[in-house]
C-alpha cells in the first residue's frame, strides 16, 4: 500500500526529487562499458521468472500427484459429495460448497462496509483523520488469522451462541437457513470471521481506486451543479471496476484462508441448509488432513482439491488484477478512467 | 543527490552478486562434519513426542556420542518416512498395515514403547460427578442415535446423575490421527453397526453429527468452550486441561476410570493373546481392572541395519528406553509396559542385525 501514501494530496512529482539511480546512469555521457548492469539486469530478471516458474511448477506437480482419483473419479470429483477414507471413496462437493458459502457470507458482510469506510476515507474525512483510520484498518490485515481464530472460538463465538443467533432463530427462524441446532459454530461463524479479515483488503483497495479517480472529475460535477452526494456518486461509477477489483481480491483473501475458519466452521463435509451447522472449506479441508492422510488416493484426492483451489484463486485473482488495472492504468492520463 | 545514486550503482550489483551466492554459501559450509558421533534421525507420533524428547535427553546425558532427533510429524507421516528410508526410526500409534508392510524395503519391527488411553471427555455444567459410559452409549452417542443427555443408553448407568434435556454436542478430530484410530477400533469392537457402516481408521467417514476440531488441543478446547458436548482425547490433555472423563464399562462389565494402571492393565490383559510382530489392537481387552480404550504406541526399525555404527547406537538406545526409559513414564502420564510386553519387545530388539550379525545378543 505504500503507492497510496505516495499519491497523497495528489499533487504531481515534484522534479527535483531524485529519480531512479539507475535510470540516471543510462542518459549519462560517461558512457564506457559496465557489468553492473547488465548482471542486474539479469539477476532480477532471473529472480522474476524463477517466480513465474515456481508457479506453473506447482500447479503441473499438483496435477501429476493427482492422477489417481482424476482417473477414478474424473469430472464426477467436482459432484460427489462422499468423502470416506475407508472405502476410499471422496468427493469434493461439500467442500466446494462450504468455501463458496463462508466467502459469499463475508462478502455480503464485508463489502458495504468496506466501501463505507473507503468512501468516508477518500471523500469526506479530512486527511489528518483518514490516514490514522486507514493506517489501524490496515493493522488489521497484519493480524495472524490464527489469532482471529482464537478470538473467534473464545470471544465470538460464545457470543454468538448466548446473544446472536438465538435472536436470529426467533426472528428469522422461518428460512431454512436459520433454523436447527446452533452451539456458535459452523458455517456462518466461519462467515462473520472471514469478512473481518477481508475488509481491510477491500478497504486499501478501494481507497486507492478512489484516490486514482482525479479532482477534476469531482469540481466538473460540483461546477455543473451536481450535489455532493451525486459527486461522490459519479466519482463511484467511474471507479466502478477498480471497485470490483477490490471486492474480488477480498474473494481470494476469503477462499484461501485456512486457519481462522478451521477453528469455528467445525470442519465437517456436508451439505446442509442451516448456515448453523457445520462444514469444511478446501483449504481447511487440506490443512487438517494431509499431514496424516494414509492411503495414495486419498492423499491425491486432497492434492486435487488443492488443485481445484488453485485454478479458482488463479482465475479470481486474475479478474481482480484485470479489473484493477483498467482503472488505474488511466491513472496517470488525466481525465477519462 | 549524485553521491548517493553513484554509490547506489556501486552497490548494487554487488548487492545482487551477493544474493546469487549467499545460497551457494550456505550449501558448501554444511558440508562434512567428522565427528565419530552418531546421528539419528526419526520421526512419526505427537501423542509419544514429550516422552521421547526426554528420552532422548536423558540418553544423551549418559552416552554422548549418541544424537537423536525425532520431528512429531504424526503416525502417518512416521509410517511414510520409515517406508521411504528417510529417516532410521519411525514413530506409530497405529500399527503398519499389512500392505504398508509389503511395500517397505525391508522387514519393519515394531518395538512398543508406552501405552496412551483415550479418555471419554464432557462438559456438562450442571453434573459434578464422574459419568459411567456403557460401550453403547458411546457408540449411539457417535453414531447419532442417541442425541440427548437425558437418554436412557445414558442416565441407566449413573442413577444419581440428573442430565439436563440437551442436545449432546459431539465432537471428534478433523484430522486423521492415531487417536481417532483407536477411538474407532474400539468402536468397531464394542458395536456392529458401526463396525458396518464407519469402520476403524485414522480418518473414517463420520456419521453426520457434531463438530470435528483438530488435534488433541483442538478437541479440548471445543470441548471446554460449548456446553453439553462430549469428545475423545488422549488421557494426558484431558488431564493437563482439567476436563472431567467417564469410567467405561469393559469386557467384563466392570466400569473402569482411566488411570495409568488400567491401561498397563490392559495391555497385560491381551498379552497372551499378542501375535508375535507384537502389531495388536488392544482395545475391548479381557481383564477386570482393564481399561477398554488403549494401545500401545510403537517404534519402526529395519531388521536389517545397513550402517553397523547407527544400528548398534539405536539397538543400544532402544534396550535403554524400554527399561531404564520406562521409569520416567509416569510423571509425564504415560503407561509403562507390563513386564509381559517387556519380554516380548526385549526379543524384538535382539533380533535386529546387521549383516547378519546381532547387534545385541
Amino acid at each position: 500500500m505504500g503507492s497510496t501514501l505516495a499519491r497523497e494530496g495528489s499533487t504531481p512529482l515534484t522534479p527535483n526529487k531524485p529519480n531512479f539511480p539507475f535510470g540516471r546512469a543510462v542518459s549519462s555521457l560517461r558512457a564506457r562499458p559496465r557489468i553492473g548492469d547488465p548482471l542486474f539486469k539479469w539477476a532480477t530478471g532471473f529472480f522474476a521468472v524463477l517466480i513465474a516458474g515456481l508457479a506453473v511448477l506447482i500447479m503441473v506437480s499438483m496435477a501429476m500427484n493427482s492422477t489417481l482419483p482424476i482417473a477414478k473419479f474424473g469430472f464426477g470429483f467436482l459432484t460427489r459429495s462422499v468423502w470416506d477414507p475407508v472405502a476410499e471413496e471422496f468427493g469434493a462437493l461439500p467442500f466446494i460448497y462450504g468455501t463458496a458459502v463462508s466467502a459469499v457470507i463475508a462478502l455480503i458482510i464485508s463489502v458495504p462496509i468496506s466501501l463505507g469506510v473507503a468512501i468516508f476515507l477518500v471523500e469526506k474525512a479530512p486527511p489528518k483523520l483518514s490516514n490514522p483510520i486507514l493506517f489501524i484498518v490496515q493493522l488489521l490485515a497484519a493480524i495472524p488469522s490464527v489469532v482471529f481464530g482464537l478470538w473467534a472460538i473464545f470471544v465470538l463465538a460464545p457470543m454468538l451462541r448466548n446473544h446472536v443467533y438465538p435472536a436470529l432463530q426467533t426472528t428469522l427462524g422461518f428460512l431454512p437457513m436459520f433454523r436447527g441446532n446452533q452451539n456458535g459454530l459452523g458455517l456462518l461463524t466461519a462467515g462473520l470471521i472471514l469478512s473481518i479479515m477481508v475488509v481491510p483488503i477491500i478497504t486499501a483497495v478501494t481507497t486507492d481506486v478512489l484516490r486514482a479517480v482525479p479532482g477534476t472529475q469531482r469540481e466538473a460535477s460540483l461546477a455543473l451543479g451536481s450535489t455532493k452526494w451525486e459527486a461522490t456518486l459519479i466519482v463511484l461509477q467511474n471507479a466502478k471496476s477498480g471497485i470490483s477489483g477490490a471486492i474480488i481480491l477480498g474473494l481470494g483473501r476469503a477462499i484461501g484462508e485456512t486457519m481462522a475458519v478451521t477453528m469455528v466452521i467445525g470442519n465437517r463435509p456436508q451439505i446442509s441448509a442451516s448456515l448453523f451447522d457445520p462444514s469444511f472449506t478446501i483449504a481447511s479441508a487440506i490443512a487438517n488432513e494431509f499431514t496424516e492422510a494414509s492411503g495414495e488416493i486419498y492423499l491425491q484426492s486432497l492434492i486435487e482439491l488443492g488443485l481445484i483451489l488453485f485454478f479458482v484463486t488463479f482465475i479470481i485473482n486474475m479478474l481482480a488484477r484485470l479489473l484493477v488495472w483498467s482503472v488505474t492504468r488511466g491513472e496517470g492520463r488525466g481525465a477519462h478512467v | 543527490m549524485r553521491t548517493y545514486s553513484r554509490v547506489a550503482r556501486a552497490i548494487a550489483p554487488l548487492i545482487t552478486a551477493g544474493l546469487m551466492i549467499l545460497p551457494l554459501a550456505g550449501c558448501s559450509s554444511t558440508g562434512g562434519d567428522s565427528n565419530a558421533e552418531v546421528k539419528l534421525q526419526g520421526a512419526g507420533a505427537t501423542f509419544p513426542n514429550p516422552l521421547y524428547q526426554k528420552w532422548f535427553s536423558e540418553y544423551n546425558k549418559i552416552t554422548p556420542s549418541a544424537k537423536f532427533d525425532y520431528q512429531s510429524i504424526g503416525s502417518g507421516g512416521g509410517i511414510k518416512q520409515i517406508s521411504a528410508k528417510t529417516v532410521d526410526f519411525g514413530g506409530s500409534d497405529a500399527p503398519m498395515k499389512d500392505e504398508e508392510l509389503k511395500a517397505a524395503p525391508g522387514e519393519i519391527l515394531h518395538i512398543p514403547t508406552v501405552l496412551g488411553a483415550v479418555v471419554v471427555t464432557y462438559n456438562l455444567p450442571s453434573v459434578n460427578t464422574d459419568l459411567k459410559l456403557t460401550p453403547d452409549a458411546i457408540a449411539g452417542i457417535y453414531l447419532g442415535k442417541i442425541t440427548k443427555w437425558n437418554d436412557t443408553a445414558i442416565t441407566s448407568s449413573n442413577p444419581d446423575v440428573s442430565f439436563p434435556d440437551a442436545a449432546i454436542n459431539v465432537v471428534r478430530r478433523s484430522d486423521p490421527s492415531g487417536t481417532s484410530y483407536v477411538w474407532t477400533d474400539y468402536l468397531s469392537k464394542v458395536s456392529p453397526e458401526w463396525k458396518d457402516k464407519v469402520g476403524a481408521g485414522t480418518m473414517v467417514n463420520w456419521p453426520p453429527i457434531g463438530m470435528a476440531a483438530k488435534g488433541n488441543e483442538g478437541v479440548t478446547g471445543q470441548i471446554k468452550q460449548s456446553p453439553n458436548s462430549v469428545g475423545y482425547v488422549e488421557l494426558i490433555y484431558a488431564e493437563q486441561n482439567k476436563l472431567p472423563y467417564a469410567s467405561v464399562k469393559n469386557s467384563s462389565g466392570e466400569f473402569v476410570k482411566p488411570s495409568l494402571e488400567s491401561v498397563t492393565a490392559a495391555a497385560a490383559g491381551s498379552a497372551s493373546q499378542i501375535p508375535d510382530d507384537l502389531r495388536v489392537s488392544i482395545t475391548n481387552p479381557p481383564g477386570k481392572d482393564a481399561y477398554p480404550i488403549a494401545s500401545f504406541t510403537y517404534f519402526l526399525v529395519y531388521k536389517n541395519q545397513d550402517d553397523q555404527a547407527k544400528g548398534k547406537a539405536l539397538v543400544n538406545f532402544l534396550w535403554w528406553a524400554i527399561h531404564d526409559g520406562e521409569q520416567m513414564t509416569k510423571p509425564l502420564l504415560y503407561a509403562p509396559l507390563p513386564a509381559e510386553i517387556t519380554a516380548k519387545a526385549e526379543q524384538k530388539i535382539k533380533s535386529i542385525t546387521y549383516q547378519g550379525k546381532p547387534l545385541r545378543s
